[in-house]
């Protein structure tokens, strides 16, 4: 089989790529589970099917898909943070903090803002430029920045953000539409354009599936990921933003949990959890599903710790079922 | 362990049966048939080679006969008995051990727990008998004339201690089938003769020995047989004392080797490159050379010289403790691989699937992986730029793949030898570090990076090239600078240039051995 | 010389700089009597982070670990309301073999489905606690309704030391024979430090993970018994993010996050840091809220120590360099 014989061969840019197509159906299998658990709760309770009901619903994943975007992006570079919900602690206690102060509305988003984007730049060098896993890392500054809300606060709450504030979390811009879902959907663009249409977005991508690989071709590997953990910070202030003046006070303990939902949510998402593989469209449906999930359960009177058995199940499942299913199929072959 | 007969002489061997046997042995994977219907004989106190190109499929029967592998078809036959081996624990229950390429063992446990892992003496109460377990591992060391002290921790050996080591394993689960696969590449001189002592002692016990190896002195120094398969096919077998080496060769690569290099003449123009006192505190020392417009300067030393290190310095992977690097008699500061694209210098290194590609996207997003600002506007990916970027330098490079949204880890070893390379020539560089570049990739492929390497070099790019293996150096270079334990020994040209005079540089006037 | 410099040695230090440094304002803290309760108030973290130790060694984490010692401990109070006369003996078995249980799910799934251990652990993080909840609608189980054997147990004196702080030694015993003189021992450092060669050696990786998720959860479900009994309570939120705690404890104790590499002294001692400086910081009149930020802070400078002590030292191919190191 000689090659260099033959006259060049053209290449086809594209076939119908089967990796592709599997994408492709990850994410409308993923949407038709979220028509279906819609008409089911449609089915379930009377109260479902009401503009402002739903308006409601969606308050059960803004905050956590600002953050599950980029988290999304740090997943797919081969990195995870588990301080996301600590680092809203740390940024809420900062606004109460800048509240007692004095602080207006402007200054305490700014300052919301700033200690997210501090916090990342905290895992990010640590995870940079001591060369750190970043699992453990976050799971250390996760008990750090709470526990610094923890050393403010005590067993106390902040209260009374000046009612401007409170525009993010409670605000509408025109009838249903609330803010938190304006800042969502405008997140969800850019960050799908971030991921999938930029050269940021490709190096993301080829970060997770080969560091070295991609070191050796150029790419300057710990400045992106650097840019990631601040995103991710800078989103988990965002969010802390949101969620303080949705409920308007500040408790060392808010927001606890939530990055497990947030995980939940991206990997829902369809992004690989070893890194290389997502997408953003992908995440946003699963914002969608899971809102929809805690929404229904909840009109059916389900408690939340229950919910939270459904969303660990799921988190399993999502992964072990196709596993299950290829193991199955090769069986039977 | 301590068997009393003494090797039987070859003249008898013939009547012998063999210990065990491959039979029309077949391993597909998707895409690859790895091993198409081989045979294999091994005979007890005699050394059968194993050789054939790198794809020959010498690691998948390896793998088979350690039970990593199981075959699709045929059969494994020892004693005249066919055998199933599902899992690695029946191949060593079987008596069948393999002394691996990188000595892959264990860091933190102790030389003796490393010798007896998975089978270690227990006491009464089922518990490890440490006490006998390291004195049996002391008399095994003894036994092979290592001083090593059973008790420390692996990862204070060195790296020849280390394959000592993993000897004594291989003895000490009285295996009577010892796969040794190309044990004397990591090894000192003093070191290889010594593994090949060991090897006498080995079939004196009536073992049966697999030695792989890529170099033919010491096949034909230590082997009674050879076995030669070539992609995946069973090419023949015979004695060692009814061939010469040029049979071999022709069997390996089914073809004359002149015809290899099609090495074309080049005009030399001015320097481009200009490399001055290069360090680094651990792996290199001093490094000077100067290379030219159209020039291939080869770097050949023996594997583990310190030239891939120092190449990776060279682009910012590494930082050295002093010197500098002139492109262009300016002094470039080069820090990562992003700043030596900038500064005109590309590396395609050997380790293809880890640093060279990434096997998991597309042939084209690899392609213009490098070159993305070229390829996008404003930080925005443009794709029919990407994939007329990616057509360019692939089909000059003659690239066979079903689509360019292939992804590369679906092509053979030489078509992503071709996507690497395509790659660091859309930057546009002025000088090419190719480590190792015909590594691992079939013949056609071989030939096809051969003849594209001349014709860079004639357009006027600079090619620095590491390998080591001889006949390419010399049917490549225009000049070599051998390496050896981290510093240059030798800048030779024109007349200079021979087998014996690179070996030579490569392995030191003087023997030298690693006390470990 | 190297033995001064072992995680060991540094932890043993720090643990004595910690106490003398208490000592100097408060001496009552380092008489024996307070000693051995500080000891014992750490046997929960010492047992279970020798169980996460056999888990993170194999290149796992098992962040279920608290969940199943509230499940498990939970259903030991539900057993004791049901049946008060059940034997201590039947109670502990029953501990044991239910942790045991909830460890084997981590680990098959780890096992059987590749499905990478950090998910898998989060997931039944959520699950085990979840139960509870629908095991007792919210409900406590108070002392009242346990009975005086059940909660007596732990905290029974045997020698000056209560029983909780004796079964913290023997499992500490039994896990450092355990690891380094059992093949399953051996296997796990084998499978964490080397994978590849693991399965040359005819080690099963997937199965030495699953034995490590027993283990792990084993010790959980024996710690889930000892806890409710020792507190007297049982409810959906006991130890609630315990296992940070426990994993802070392995990387303290100079367990690495990559594996194949770590002590159980060194896990045990890392425990006892953490355990001396949360009963000190009351003693010395800081908040107790601070210990969260403490453990936090501690988590990241062990694993930075960790990292420069594991760097990998490179090819040393230059051979005056090598003589030099």
């Amino acid at each position: 089989m000689s090659l260099v014989e033959n006259a060049p061969r053209h290449i086809p840019d594209r076939l119908r790529h089967p990796l592709q197509e599997k994408l492709v159906r990850w994410e409308s299998l993923l949407l038709a589970v979220a028509v279906a658990i819609f008409i089911l709760n449609s089915l379930a309770s009377p109260y479902f099917l009401n503009a402002w009901n739903l308006s409601d619903a969606t308050f059960n994943f803004t905050e956590k898909a600002m953050i599950a975007f980029a988290m999304a992006l740090l997943i797919i570079s081969g990195e995870i943070d588990l301080s996301v919900a600590a680092i809203i602690a740390l940024a809420s206690t900062a606004m109460g903090v800048a509240m007692e102060m004095g602080a207006g509305t402007p200054a305490l988003v700014l300052v919301g803002l700033t200690t997210g984007l501090m916090c990342g730049a905290f895992n990010g060098a640590l995870v940079t430029k001591l060369g750190l896993p970043s699992i453990v890392v976050t799971i250390g500054t996760m008990s750090l920045f709470r526990g610094i809300s923890y050393i403010v606060l005590g067993d106390g709450a902040f209260r009374g953000y000046p009612s401007s504030f409170s525009w993010f979390g409670q605000g509408y811009v025109f009838w249903v539409i609330s803010v938190e879902l304006v800042i969502f959907a405008i997140l969800a663009v850019v960050f799908g354009v971030l991921l999938h249409k930029t050269n940021f977005g490709r190096m993301v991508y080829a970060i997770g599936n080969n560091p070295t690989g991609a070191l050796f071709s150029g790419v300057r590997v710990d400045r992106v990921k650097m840019t990631l953990f601040l995103l991710t910070g800078l989103m988990s202030g965002l969010a802390a933003v949101c969620l303080t003046s949705r409920l308007g006070s500040t408790r060392p303990s808010i927001a606890s949990g939530m990055e497990l939902e947030i995980v939940t949510m991206v990997v829902l998402g369809g992004v690989n959890i070893l890194g290389g593989s997502g997408s953003i469209p992908g995440v946003v449906i699963a914002a969608f599903v899971m809102g929809l999930v805690t929404f229904g359960l909840g009109l059916l009177n389900v408690p939340g710790i229950v919910m939270s058995i459904f969303i660990g199940l799921l988190l399993i499942g999502v992964i072990a079922l196709p596993r299950l299913w290829a193991m199955w199929r090769n069986n039977a072959r | 362990m301590h068997m009393s007969h003494l090797a039987p002489s070859s003249d008898s061997s013939a009547a012998q049966a063999p210990i065990l046997s491959l039979d029309k042995i077949t391993k597909s994977f998707p895409g690859v048939k790895a091993l198409d219907g081989v045979d294999l004989h091994l005979y007890p106190g005699e050394v059968t080679a194993l050789i054939g190109e790198n794809g020959a499929g010498k690691s998948t029967v390896v793998k088979t006969l350690t039970g990593i592998y199981q075959p699709d078809g045929g059969r494994i036959i020892m004693d005249g008995q066919p055998v199933h081996f599902l899992a690695p624990q029946d191949a060593a229950d079987a008596g069948v051990t393999a002394i691996h390429q990188e000595t892959v063992l264990f860091d933190e446990l102790t030389v003796a727990e490393n010798v007896f892992i998975g089978h270690a003496p227990k006491t009464r109460f089922g518990l490890i008998d440490t006490k006998a377990m390291h004195l049996r591992t002391a008399e095994i060391l003894t036994l092979i004339g290592a001083n090593i002290d059973a008790g420390v921790k692996l990862k204070d050996l060195g790296i020849a201690s280390r394959h000592l080591v993993a000897i004594a394993r291989a003895l000490s689960i009285e295996a009577r089938v010892v796969i040794m696969d190309e044990p004397t590449a990591a090894l000192s001189q003093t070191e290889i003769e010594e593994l090949y002592e060991l090897v006498d002692t080995l079939k004196a016990q009536g073992k049966a020995i697999l030695f792989i190896s890529h170099k033919f002195d010491e096949i034909f120094r230590i082997a009674d047989r050879y076995t030669v398969f070539r992609d995946g096919q069973f090419v023949g077998d015979g004695k060692i004392a009814d061939v010469q080496e040029s049979d071999l060769v022709q069997m390996m690569v089914g073809r004359a080797v002149e015809q290899l290099f099609p090495k074309r003449h080049a005009e030399i123009g001015a320097e481009v490159l200009k490399v001055v006192g290069y360090s680094h505190p651990t792996e290199f020392e001093d490094i000077n050379f100067t290379l030219r417009q159209g020039e291939i300067l080869g770097f050949y030393g023996l594997v583990g010289a310190g030239r891939s290190e120092f190449m990776q310095s060279l682009i910012g992977i590494t930082r050295p403790s002093k010197g500098a690097a002139r492109i262009d008699d300016k002094v470039r500061v080069i820090r990562s691989p992003a700043d030596a694209i900038k500064a005109g210098i590309v590396y395609v290194p050997e380790d293809r699937g880890k640093q060279g590609a990434i096997l998991d996207m597309p042939i084209f997003q690899n392609v213009t992986l490098p070159s993305l600002n070229k390829t996008s506007r404003d930080g925005f990916l443009r794709l029919a730029e990407e994939f007329a970027l990616a057509r360019e330098y692939t089909e000059r490079l003659d690239l066979r793949a079903a689509s360019l949204d292939t992804n590369v880890g679906a092509l053979s070893g030489g078509n992503q030898q071709k996507v690497v390379i395509a790659k660091w020539l859309a930057t546009q560089p002025r000088v090419i570090i190719l480590d190792e570049p015909t590594k691992g990739i079939d013949i056609g492929s071989k030939a096809a990076v051969h003849d594209f390497m001349s014709e860079l070099a004639s357009q006027g790019l600079s090619v620095i090239m590491v390998s080591s293996e001889i006949p390419e150096v010399l049917g490549m270079s225009d000049r070599v600078i051998v390496m050896r334990e981290g510093r240059m020994v030798a800048e030779l040209e024109g007349a200079e240039l021979s087998p014996e005079t690179l070996v030579r540089h490569a392995v030191g006037i003087q023997v030298e051995g690693d006390a470990a | 010389m190297s033995y001064l410099k072992s995680r060991e040695a540094i932890l043993f230090g720090a643990i004595g700089c910690l106490l003398l440094v208490v000592a100097t304002r408060f001496p009552g803290f380092v008489a024996p009597q307070n000693l051995v309760a500080v000891f014992t108030d750490t046997s929960p973290l010492m047992i279970l982070a020798v169980g996460q130790m056999a888990v993170i060694l194999t290149r796992c984490i098992d962040l279920s670990v608290a969940a199943n010692l509230a499940l498990t401990g939970m259903v030991c109070a539900m057993i004791n309301v049901a049946a008060p006369d059940l034997p201590v003996a039947v109670i502990l078995a029953v501990s044991i073999a239910m942790g045991a249980m909830l460890g084997a799910i981590n680990g098959i799934l780890v096992w059987k489905l590749s499905i990478p251990p950090i998910v898998v652990t989060l997931g039944t993080m959520t699950i085990f606690r979840g139960i509870i909840f629908l095991l007792t609608e919210g409900k406590w189980i108070n002392a009242h309704e346990m009975s005086p054997h059940f909660t007596g147990f732990p905290r029974a004196d045997i020698l000056g030391m209560s029983v909780l702080g004796w079964i913290a030694v023997v499992v500490s015993v039994v896990m450092i024979v355990a690891m380094s003189r059992t093949s399953l021992g051996r296997s796990i450092y084998a499978v964490g430090g080397n994978p590849h060669a693991a399965v040359y050696t005819g080690i099963d990786v997937g199965k030495t993970q699953f034995a490590a998720f027993v283990i792990s959860g084993m010790l959980a479900g024996l710690t889930g018994y000892l806890w409710v009994a020792r507190y007297s309570v049982a409810y959906v939120d006991i130890a609630g993010g315990f296992e940070l705690d426990v994993v802070a404890a392995c990387v303290i104790g100079g367990v690495s996050i990559a594996g194949g590499a770590g002590t159980v002294a060194g896990t045990l001692l890392g425990a006892l840091f953490l355990g001396v400086v949360k009963n000190a910081l009351p003693v010395v009149d800081i908040s107790p809220f601070w210990q969260l930020a403490i453990s936090g802070a501690a988590i990241i400078i062990a694993v930075a120590f960790n990292a420069q002590s594991g760097r990998s030292k490179g090819r040393v191919i230059l051979k005056s360099a090598e003589h030099a190191q």
